[in-house]
């Protein structure tokens, strides 16, 4: 049985890098007594994968990781038996069943919603630079620099008194960090992007609602998306009731 | 939520910002009004050292055990927030709560290894505290020294309040009553560090005097006041299973050294080697009962949901109960997916069967540990391994599928003689030939690959060698060269690797080993010149250690290569290890004469540690 567990990740835990947010995990759910499935061979692991790795210093409450189980109690009661033993900063949202044909986080990820918290108010100007029918952006590749329009991959924004919300693509096809938005607005703006100036929280990791991604000349960045384009992970899974 | 004590934009900027936020499972959060002393326990190296140990767990849990204690752990930063800390002149915190170590009441260091030292004055200076105990005010915390290096605290004596020798779980805590009782009669610091001396096992450097001879030696160390006792006797567990011993180590999240759960067997070694240290000042060796070390390792893994758990011992193999722990460990510990990891063993028909139970054969490697290149040699030590055990233990390992083996020796042992450096050539060629007789050509996954390594020796207190001269760093690399050479002339050449310490690093820890008071001028004046994580290659300046020797005005000719008399009063002399003087005089003429004494459980040396009342000497007796 497939489980999909989401989790948020704040404070300190900020600064604890993926590869050690799994590790940590592994050793949790052996904390947590959970009847996770190991692979063979002599130095057995457990069979688990997470959907899109954060980088570190970004806050999240939307992080999914998927287990396989040989058996499960109820969505409640295994959320609680994780957050048990949870350290300070991470806290379980939820744990569900995926169905079996149920394809894993990381192959679906397809866009992320994020806030970005300023420390002295969002800057104005960010509804002028989205107006802008182009954002280029030098992204660099392993062998060289390419120039990218980052506009098609902004799926939503909204400026708030606080900070701004974006709707961004992830996933492997199209993934935009919201700090490449955020340089390239202040580059615009003509100042120097201080990472610091702004805490970045992902909200939410989605997959193309109706199963698949749009292929070929339906390709992402050409359709209209809107809010009902996305379904989120968590959806994806049903709850396990207490009766079951 | 805690306010961590850097910034996010510092905290971004150093390697591994989770070094320096605790927060970690299993990690102890209390409130500072709820508690009347904060204690806390320093590694004073990285972190990923620093948690690996596991005496730092066990004082941790121990201290916090008790509600009007906190007990928090400290470590060095790194050389990255080391300078930034420097330049913002941020005080040293302790991970839990985050707050200025100068706010506790103690600062306890654990003291594992000489090349550490400066790493001490580094955790004073960050912390804002004064170096030199003198200097410290009435509200600066108590510095306390405890671990493996407090059996020669003397080159560190200045910069201690006081030091523990011994087990830490037998009277730490009455260390701290008796500071409670002294901060309710407001006593003072001076009349605390008093009273403290006459606890079992706490030594006051300030409350003696040292005197020296025209030739350097010591003259007299005579103590200054009547609480000060003339010989300071070590305190040892007598029932390892009454020890206290944690149920739930903190689980670090980043990858240390050791990322595995320990679990300490016994503690103490029968074997007698000469040049070991811990062989001799940790005796009586005591042996934890199978019933607890089961109990302990079910418990430790639920709560800290380790996934490797590794056992603890100098010499795992003497461990009276071992056949039975790794029946259990492999049937029921390792059927729960847990990996098992055995140090220590020595090779033979049964290890071999367990390790390929519970290791991929293709992938590990087999240690030796003959440690000198012949038999005289090895007899000179008194390490019991013999040519044969090794080269039987060899072939049925390389039977059974394996083909690396590591080899580690010493140079630069007393006696040493040119035919025992080729010896350490010779004997890595057999290990080799071994191979190619034992495996038959269609059965050979490839060469066979021999690594041997060689450590420079170095003489350490309290062992039969602590009267053993040292050698020029120059001497040592010429030694090494000659390995190297002989190495090269092998038949099975091609199979083997031969690699070699630091011939100045070694020179350092001589020095620091049986260093009396005046090094201490020489460690600070290193670490004025910049010197931290020595014990790091890179970190490493052996020219900025010279110039300290220089500007104190310091020959360390005096502390390496200088022959002992018999009858010198070394700097250590004041501790009772419970090992006689006598029995190391013994031992150190028995070696020059390349005779060999019995194991403990062989027959009794008589080495003074029956005293204790406990252990192996009184093993017959039940």
């Amino acid at each position: 049985m497939k489980l999909r567990i989401k989790f948020a990740k704040s404070g300190c835990m900020k600064l604890i890098g993926h590869l050690d947010i799994m590790r940590y995990f592994q050793k949790a759910i052996r904390r947590a007594g959970i009847d996770i499935a190991y692979s063979e061979g002599f130095s057995p692991h457990q069979i688990m994968s997470f959907a899109a790795p954060l980088g570190v210093g970004l806050e999240s409450q939307g992080e999914y990781l998927d287990i396989q189980v040989h058996s499960a109690s109820s969505s409640r009661q295994m959320a609680a038996e994780l957050n048990r033993v949870m350290t300070e900063g991470i806290e379980v949202r939820s744990v569900r069943r995926l169905p079996e044909d149920g394809r894993n986080a990381m192959s679906i990820v397809a866009a992320a919603d994020y806030f970005l918290r300023f420390e002295n108010g969002c800057p104005p100007e960010f509804d002028a630079f989205m107006a802008q029918e182009n954002i280029s952006v030098l992204k660099k590749t392993k062998k060289n620099e390419v120039l990218l329009d980052i506009r098609p991959l902004i799926y939503d924004f909204r400026r708030e008194e606080t900070g701004i919300f974006l709707k961004l693509a992830a996933g492997s096809v199209n993934n935009l960090k919201p700090e490449l938005v955020m340089e390239a607005f202040f580059s615009w703006l003509g100042e120097a992007w201080d990472p610091f100036c702004c805490q970045i929280c992902r909200l939410e990791l989605y997959a193309w609602a109706g199963g698949g991604k749009p292929e070929g000349d339906a390709a992402p960045e050409q359709k209209p998306v809107s809010a009902d384009s996305f379904i989120s992970l968590e959806e994806l899974g049903e709850s396990i009731d207490d009766a079951e | 939520m805690r306010k961590l004590a850097l910034s996010d934009r510092i905290l971004m900027s150093v390697d591994k910002p989770a070094r320096y936020i605790g927060n970690e499972w299993n990690s102890v959060m209390k409130e500072k009004s709820d508690v009347k002393i904060r204690f806390a326990l320093c590694f004073p190296d990285v972190y990923e050292i620093g948690m690996s140990h596991l005496g730092i767990q066990i004082l941790y849990n121990m201290y916090n055990q008790r509600p009007d204690i906190w007990c928090e752990r400290v470590y060095s930063p790194w050389t990255d927030l080391d300078q930034i800390m420097r330049e913002r002149n941020i005080p040293l915190f302790a991970v839990e709560s985050q707050d200025p170590v100068k706010e506790f009441d103690f600062l306890g260091i654990t003291i594992q290894y000489e090349m550490c030292y400066t790493n001490i004055l580094q955790i004073l200076d960050l912390s804002q505290i004064p170096l030199h105990a003198c200097d410290r005010a009435e509200d600066d915390p108590i510095v306390i020294g405890g671990g493996p290096c407090t059996y020669n605290p003397e080159p560190l004596a200045d910069f201690f309040d006081l030091f523990y020798i011994g087990e830490g779980e037998v009277a730490n805590l009455a260390l701290t009553d008796l500071y409670l009782e002294c901060k309710e009669q407001n006593t003072g610091r001076q009349e605390f560090l008093r009273r403290a001396a006459k606890l079992p096992g706490i030594y006051v450097p300030s409350l003696y005097r040292v005197s020296y001879h025209e030739d350097g030696t010591i003259s007299a160390f005579t103590p200054l006041c009547g609480e000060a006792p003339e010989q300071v006797r070590k305190v040892i567990e007598t029932e390892l299973d009454d020890a206290y011993y944690p149920d739930n180590p903190v689980v670090p999240f980043i990858k240390v050294t050791q990322d595995r759960l320990v679990l300490e067997i016994q503690r103490g070694c029968i074997r007698g080697c000469r040049f070991c240290q811990a062989g001799m000042v940790y005796r009586p060796v005591r042996e934890r009962s199978l019933s607890w070390l089961k109990e302990k390792a079910s418990k430790m893994l639920k709560s800290t949901g380790h996934e490797e758990i590794s056992l603890s011992s100098l010499s795992s193999s003497d461990f009276s109960q071992l056949e039975e722990l790794i029946r259990f460990l492999i049937e029921e510990i390792g059927e729960k997916k847990i990996n098992i990891s055995l140090p220590s063993l020595r090779i033979d028909a049964f290890s071999l069967d367990v390790m390929r139970r519970i290791q991929d054969v293709k992938k590990s490697s087999l240690t030796f540990a003959p440690e000198a290149g012949t038999q005289r040699l090895r007899d000179v030590i008194n390490k019991g391994l013999t040519q044969e055990d090794i080269l039987t233990g060899a072939a049925a390992a390389f039977e059974g599928g394996w083909n690396k083996v590591k080899l580690y020796f010493m140079l630069g042992l007393p006696s040493e003689t040119e035919e025992d450096m080729e010896g350490i050539a010779a004997l890595s060629n057999e290990v080799a030939r071994v191979y190619y007789d034992t495996v038959p050509k269609e059965k050979r996954n490839g060469r066979v690959q021999v690594t041997a390594s060689s450590s420079f020796f170095i003489p350490k207190p309290f062992t039969p060698f602590q009267w053993a001269s040292m050698l020029e760093a120059e001497e040592y690399l010429e030694r090494a060269r000659v390995v190297n050479h002989a190495m090269k002339e092998q038949l099975n050449r091609k199979s083997l690797n031969y690699q070699w310490h630091s011939p100045e690093t070694t020179i350092i820890e001589g020095v620091l080993a049986r260093g009396d008071r005046r090094v201490g001028a020489v460690i600070e004046a290193a670490y004025r010149n910049g010197c931290i994580y020595d014990a790091w290659t890179e970190s490493f300046h052996y020219d900025k250690w010279m110039e300290a020797f220089a500007a104190v005005g310091l020959d360390y000719h005096f502390y390496t290569s200088r022959t002992r008399s018999l009858d010198e009063i070394f700097p250590w002399d004041f501790i009772d290890t419970g090992v006689t003087r006598e029995f190391l005089k013994r031992e150190w003429k028995r070696a020059q004469e390349g005779r060999v004494t019995p194991n403990c459980r062989s027959g009794c040396a008589g080495c003074g540690a029956k005293t204790f009342g406990g252990g192996v000497c009184y093993e017959t007796e039940n």
